[in-house]
């Protein structure tokens, strides 16, 4: 019931596999993958629509051939992979409690652990919405694993919330499928989504996207029978004149997805408010020296791509922290904060020591859209290097090569800044 | 189905109706328990506080305040008996100012000129041990060690399981339409299934007593008070630690914090009267109030950790003669009909004093019945019901589910991922006399589909998972009884139009 | 003459290019901020082609449906179409992935292709 790995990794999405195989490309001899579903690859199992892997692969693939790229280079490695098994707990030890109907609770003892968890998507209780509590309101998400893997549609008449890529994608896919979809509703001024799902998904098919409107309540009492909508101003309050009242019998909420760090709480290991995954170093490193985080569990990617790469740089620091016996002195270590217009950057802290790579990669979201503009990143008032844009977006993940030789050796910290046209 | 004879036919598979029925079942009578809805603890019972008062604040002079007072200590035996979570975590009423102290104090003196209950005014500093997290200006609290929190719907389908096997027959899905009476006695109950025959009803249908108790002429009405709620996730649960009160208004107990026996955090309950008895929906105003009131109390409280919203509707008789208190009577004319309406809160907390003053009730009228019946104690009446494994239980031994494991390999399987429910843990529950076919029914019984994702991802494999058992189609399966199936359609049953996509833009042009 | 704007995606600017044509005759592309927005814009005016990404049911599969794809775009217009052919469709696992599915489908010349490999259900 009890034994002892090298490295175990939790979750065999993307993350997790890139992880895997980086780890055992760098010398990991005893690996374990642990996965809850019956199969590997994760959410991309779902998502049947192409798009994936431009950056990657430099070619257009959907998410299960994604996946099963990677799922194939593991089949011939040595990497132990565990399916229909279930982390259940995890503590700062570094002891993993495991289920699974195959072989019932098990302990394992790991010298270090990946966190490769994903993410959830947020419900209609975490946005609030008023109303019944009828069947017929889901997550777009669920609904796609409903048609694409269980093979059930679940409604006719469909009322999308939110216009991110999940429910631009979700719009077509229900279309597809015979379903009537009403329209796709979001309340920020502008869709989230990449505009070439705009024009693919909805514009393709005449499905209308209304720009700052909402859903403000739910009717019916067994199943959704009709759902409210209001505009709403630049503040987002509702402005109770427009509510107009649409029938149908299925709400789907794309509204947003959160990392899924119930194991990292447990644990111990500290979170970001804002990201709501891990606080990493730059080797994505948490604050447990061993344990590692990559993918959605550290910060909601919009492409898979990146996940793959940040994965790799978990794996390849996992096997150094392994198989470095001797660990290198940290020469300096400081923080980077989010500054003016940025959500947040990860990683949030530098460990600078003798191997460290020359380049940083710093990846952070801006809090609104801007054209011609730049990125500066600050230490104090004097700037260290700033980088310009043509176009940046609150829904697409920005990023910046940081050489490591221009930070000053006494700072404790740097600021990571967006500068628009007027300033 | 109508040819069997009862002699006692209760209405309403509440706590209250249920309490009836598992108390009646200690005597050799015919019991039959009618509940209109999919599954017991559909009305009321399944939304509301879940506290059990300490019985400080309700006055001697009421009935439910006599029955609260009484039935306090009674639920340890009954959650022991029963194995539902029932935690004494005590009661705090908080105040904030040196005349909240004062009517503090005249309340404590209040109460204990009435009954015997342990209460005790606290100062701040003791306040804070126990509450760290409460709002800085509270400076004074009145304790009651004695008041605790259960799950009201898990007690509700406990005692009608248990009910169940001491020979109870419970009817779902039927609801009671017409009370028949002759000559002054009744007879029977006609429902939706067919008639049944008996010479006692009990009416305790809750927010509808007085639908069923004017088919026997009785002219009272009841006023539904709806009460709004947010739950928070499970990392909130230990934030507070007490059932916290603020100070009471004439009307209510006020906008109430506490933890749950699942260990979530419960903020509400608001008080308003509304015009139907469907009525339960969440309004935005709703929300804003408890979330005001719960700010007071709690500034920490995170607005993000809020996982569900509900709402439940007190069944008031505002009315005189009952003036809001308990309504529990029997009837002069017809003999046989007994009343047990009104039973607003503290409903649950007096729901064991109200089944033994029904039994009471029940043995005054028993000789002057149509058919007079004798109550006698059965020796084969079990309190009991047998503790089935929950992973959930397991947490600080894990170790031991492995022995569970090894004698069915489902309880192996995670189906709910956010609350850890095994699919042995389903089987389990759908394999009982009182087995829940939607989804509702399998989270009330073992959370499954209750947790932070809401059963976006578990909900079609249990539906599968009671498909299979039932052998039924998934489509069948619902959420809460017919018209609220889950999934609609197999994908590739309906088709897209052919011109799907240049219809649209063809009428545009 | 009929006017259209097409938005063009070959890059994320996202150019709203204005086609102005007679029937297939184009007479001008404007809004356009590089040379790719005229190809885009033209070929988007006069023939536009999708890939579709849609299922086909599996018989005797680890799971109910196995996902597809057309192997290379086809015209839009037929996508309707295709998704009525493809609903009637079963297949039997174990499914490769790439293996052809519906071999030129309503005579566009291209293949529908698997996308996931699907295991027999154990
Ligand atoms: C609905 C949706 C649509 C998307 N569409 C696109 C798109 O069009 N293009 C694009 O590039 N990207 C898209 N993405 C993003 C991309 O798919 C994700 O970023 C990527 O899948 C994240 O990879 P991951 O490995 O971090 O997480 P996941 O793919 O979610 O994998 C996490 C894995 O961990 C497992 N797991 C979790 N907890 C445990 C545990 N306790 N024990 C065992 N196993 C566990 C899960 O079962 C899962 O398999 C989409 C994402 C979503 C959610
Ligand atoms: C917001 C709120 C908070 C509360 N908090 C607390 C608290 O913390 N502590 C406390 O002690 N009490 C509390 N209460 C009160 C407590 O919940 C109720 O007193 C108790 O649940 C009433 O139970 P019941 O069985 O009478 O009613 P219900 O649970 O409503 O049961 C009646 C049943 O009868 C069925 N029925 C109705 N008509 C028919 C028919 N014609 N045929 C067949 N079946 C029928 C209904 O479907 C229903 O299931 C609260 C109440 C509310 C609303
Ligand atoms: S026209 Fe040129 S600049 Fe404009 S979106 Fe197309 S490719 Fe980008």
């Amino acid at each position: 019931m009890k034994t002892k790995r090298e490295l175990v990794i939790v979750g065999g999405g993307p993350a997790g596999l890139a992880a895997a195989l980086e780890a055992h490309k760098n010398g990991v001899e005893d690996i374990l993958l642990i996965e809850r579903d019956e199969y590997l690859g994760g959410i991309l199992q779902q998502c049947i629509h192409n798009g994936f892997g431009l950056d990657y692969f430099n070619e257009e693939l959907t998410g299960p051939e994604y996946a099963e790229r990677f799922i194939d280079e593991l089949s011939d490695k040595k990497i132990d992979v565990q399916l229909k098994t279930m982390v259940i707990d995890i503590n700062d030890q570094k002891m993993l409690t495991v289920l699974s109907s195959k072989k019932g609770i098990e302990f394992i003892e790991a010298k270090s652990v990946i966190l490769a968890m994903g993410c959830r998507e947020r419900t209609r209780e975490a946005i609030r919405i008023p109303g019944t509590r009828p069947a017929g309101v889901m997550t777009a998400g669920a609904a796609q694993r409903y048609i694409n893997i269980e093979g059930y549609l679940p409604g006719r008449e469909i009322v999308i919330l939110g216009s991110g890529d999940i429910g631009l994608i979700m719009a077509r896919r229900l279309a597809l499928e015979g379903a009537d979809v009403k329209g796709v509703f979001e309340i920020m001024s502008y869709s989230s989504g990449l505009v070439r799902n705009k024009v693919q998904c909805l514009d393709d098919f005449g499905i209308p996207l209304y720009l700052q409107q909402t859903v403000t309540k739910i009717h019916g009492q067994k199943r959704v029978e009709a759902v409210d909508i209001a505009e709403v101003d630049d503040n987002f309050n509702q402005i109770p004149e427009t509510k107009k009242t649409i029938e149908c019998d299925t709400l789907l909420l794309s509204v947003g997805l959160i990392p899924e760090n119930e194991l990292s709480q447990q644990a111990n290991i500290s979170l970001d408010d804002i990201t709501g995954g891990p606080i990493v170093d730059q080797s994505r490193e948490t604050d447990i020296p061993g344990v590692f985080a990559c993918g959605n569990v550290l910060q909601v990617h919009d492409l898979v791509d990146n996940v793959s790469e940040e994965a790799e740089i978990a794996g390849k620091a996992a096997a150094e922290f392994l198989l470095n016996e001797t660990k290198d002195e940290i020469k300096q270590s400081l923080e980077i904060a989010p500054g003016k217009n940025i959500t947040y950057v990860v990683p949030h802290t530098l460990n600078i020591n003798a191997n460290t790579s020359p380049l940083i990669e710093l990846f952070f979201r801006v809090k609104d859209p801007a054209e011609d503009c730049k990125i500066s990143i600050k230490d104090n008032q004097e700037e260290l290097a700033s980088y310009t844009r043509p176009i940046v977006e609150p829904g697409e993940i920005e990023s910046v090569k940081l050489p490591i030789k221009l930070i000053n050796i006494s700072s404790d910290e740097i600021i990571v800044e967006l500068i628009t046209g007027g300033e | 189905m109508s040819d069997k004879i009862y002699d006692i036919l209760i209405v309403g598979g509440g706590v209250v109706g249920t309490a009836i029925a598992r108390e009646l079942s200690k005597y050799n009578l015919s019991i039959a328990l009618f509940e209109k809805e999919t599954d017991v603890a559909s009305g009321t019972s399944k939304a509301n506080s879940g506290i059990i008062h300490a019985g400080y604040n309700a006055s001697k002079n009421t009935l439910k305040g006599r029955l609260n007072i009484k039935s306090n200590p009674m639920f340890d035996q009954i959650a022991d008996d029963l194995k539902v979570p029932f935690n004494r975590i005590g009661s705090l009423v908080v105040g904030h100012s040196q005349e909240d102290k004062e009517k503090l104090i005249l309340e404590k003196e209040r109460s204990l000129a009435q009954a015997d209950i342990d209460l005790r005014i606290i100062e701040k500093k003791e306040l804070r041990e126990k509450e760290p997290d409460l709002a800085e200006d509270a400076i004074v609290a009145l304790y009651a060690p004695n008041a605790g929190i259960i799950s009201p719907y898990k007690l509700t389908i406990a005692q009608a399981e248990n009910a169940a096997n001491n020979g109870v027959d419970i009817y779902l899905e039927t609801e009671v339409k017409k009370v028949f009476h002759e000559n002054n006695y009744i007879t029977g109950i006609k429902t939706n299934k067919g008639k049944f025959s008996g010479s006692i009803v009990i009416n305790a249908a809750g927010l509808y007593a007085d639908k069923i108790a004017a088919t026997v002429g009785e002219n009272y009405e009841i006023v539904p008070r709806k009460g709004e709620y947010n739950l928070f996730d499970k990392k909130y649960g230990s934030l507070v630690n007490h059932v916290i009160f603020p100070m009471p208004s004439e009307k209510s107990k006020g906008i109430l914090i506490t933890p749950t026996v699942d260990g979530n955090l419960l903020l509400g309950p608001n008080s308003y009267v509304v015009e139907n008895k469907d009525d339960l929906e969440v309004t935005e105003q709703g929300l804003n109030e408890i979330w005001d009131g719960g700010k007071k109390l709690y500034p920490s409280l995170p607005g993000n950790g809020i996982i569900s919203s509900f709402a439940g509707l007190r069944a008031t008789i505002p009315a005189e003669p009952y003036n809001d208190d308990f309504k529990i009577e029997a009837l002069d004319n017809p003999v046989g009909f007994i009343d047990v309406a009104g039973i607003q809160s503290p409903g649950l907390s007096s729901a064991p004093g109200i089944a033994e003053l029904i039994t009471k009730i029940v043995d005054d009228i028993s000789k002057d019945l149509k058919v007079p019946i004798k109550l006698q104690e059965k020796s084969s009446y079990n309190p009991e019901l047998d503790k089935l494994p929950r992973l959930d239980d397991y947490k600080d031994h894990r170790e031991d589910w492995h022995q569970v494991y090894q004698e069915d390999n489902d309880y192996g399987e995670i189906v709910c991922r956010c609350e850890h429910v095994t699919k042995g843990e389903l089987i389990a529950e759908l394999k009982k006399s009182l087995a829940p076919l939607t989804l509702d029914a399998i989270k009330r019984r073992t959370r499954a589909g209750g947790g932070r994702c809401q059963g976006g991802f578990c909900g079609p494999r249990i539906a599968e998972i009671i498909a299979e058992e039932f052998e039924i189609s998934p489509l069948e399966v619902t959420k809460n009884g017919p018209g609220s199936e889950i999934l609609m359609e197999r994908v590739k049953d309906i088709k897209a139009d052919r011109d799907i996509t240049y219809r649209r833009q063809k009428d545009e042009n | 003459m009929n006017e259209r704007t097409i938005i063009c995606l070959s890059c994320p600017k996202g150019c709203r290019v204005k086609v102005k044509a007679n029937g297939d005759d184009i007479k001008d592309i404007s809004g356009h901020e590089c040379p790719q927005g005229i190809e885009y814009a033209k070929n988007e005016y006069l023939n536009p082609t999708r890939i579709l990404p849609t299922t086909v049911r599996v018989k005797n599969g680890q799971i109910a449906l196995v996902p597809v794809k057309t192997a290379s775009p086809i015209p839009k217009e037929k996508i309707g179409e295709a998704m009525q052919k493809l609903s009637e469709i079963e297949v039997e696992a174990p499914v490769e992935l790439g293996q052809v599915i519906v071999n030129n489908i309503l005579d566009t010349g291209v293949d529908v292709v698997a996308t996931r490999s699907i295991k027999e259900k154990n």
